[in-house]
């Protein structure tokens, strides 16, 4: 799951679903929604992908949150590039290990809420996104995704409130373009 | 887990990244569409952030959890390493969930 999918929101929120005794389609639908936003980082990144082909098939496995917040944070191409690339795949090695660790230890450790690992992963998040807030545009548009996500969550079910939090990029890159020239 | 399910999350997950770098390729970007990449990022993140921090499931708690993650955030912004950040965050909600 984690070779293939390589994506965790989708598979924690999948195997939460089947492991309560969910409905496997409504399991796929939520992870596949939370999927999506891959698909615009993938379009944000198309600046820093490699030219071949077979490459390019490659890097898009490696398209997530953190090497996607990695690469945009560089401020040279160059190093978005590295940084991309270093960020996806020693994710990819350490989450691939962890997971097989996870399997042979899962037993051992009981219930990764005892030790509050839940906790880890939005902290990780935040981490990524610190240093996106410095410019004014980023920051508004962080500001309006994350109203948007907190007012949608009673109201949706589980990843459309990440979908629509790319309005706050949609707002934001409206005003952004209207008072072009103050920004950066 | 059966398998058809796996398959089904395997091929969609990846189709949603290579459809975005191929329509990357294809297009060229007008200079609303190049803010609005680069203003993308920070809005899904936050969003992700908001609802693995507060929502259990179509609902928002605060809690043990909210405490850690406040924690991590602390010691992000204080420029802490991030294997500080996410040890003091599941730290914090650890302990919380013991008391």
């Amino acid at each position: 799951m984690s070779l293939l999918m390589f994506t965790g929101a989708s598979q924690f929120a999948a195997v939460a679903i089947i492991g309560a005794g969910g409905n496997p389609l409504s399991a796929l639908g939520t992870a596949l929604l939370l999927a999506a936003r891959n698909g615009a980082y993938a379009l944000s990144m198309g600046r820093i992908m490699p030219s071949g082909r077979a490459k390019k098939l490659v890097a898009a496995q490696l398209v997530i949150d953190e090497s996607s917040a990695m690469a945009q944070a560089q401020p040279t191409l160059r190093e978005a590039q590295e940084a991309f690339w270093t960020t996806g795949l020693s994710v990819f090695i350490f989450w691939n290990l962890g997971t097989f660790i996870g399997v042979l230890l899962g037993e051992v450790i009981g219930d990764p809420m005892v030790w509050g690992l839940d906790a880890a992963f939005p902290a990780a998040f935040i981490a990524l996104l610190l240093p996106h807030l410095k410019e004014r545009d980023k920051r508004r548009s962080a500001l309006i995704g994350a109203m948007v996500a907190l007012i949608t969550i009673p109201i949706l079910p589980a990843g459309l409130p990440v979908l629509l939090a790319v309005s706050g990029a949609l707002v934001s890159a409206s005003a952004g373009t209207q008072t072009r020239g103050r920004n950066r | 887990m059966t398998l058809w399910l796996l398959a089904g999350l395997s091929v969609g997950c990846y189709f949603f990244k290579v459809g975005g770098v191929l329509v990357a390729d294809t297009s060229r970007l007008s200079l609303w569409g190049e803010k609005f990449l680069s203003c993308l990022t920070p809005a899904v993140l936050s969003g992700l952030i908001i609802v693995q921090t507060f929502d259990v499931g179509r609902e928002l708690a605060i809690g043990a959890l909210t405490a850690g993650v406040a924690a991590g955030a602390g010691a992000s912004w204080l420029k802490a390493p991030l294997p500080a950040v996410l040890a003091i965050a599941a730290a914090t909600t650890a302990v919380i969930r013991l008391l």
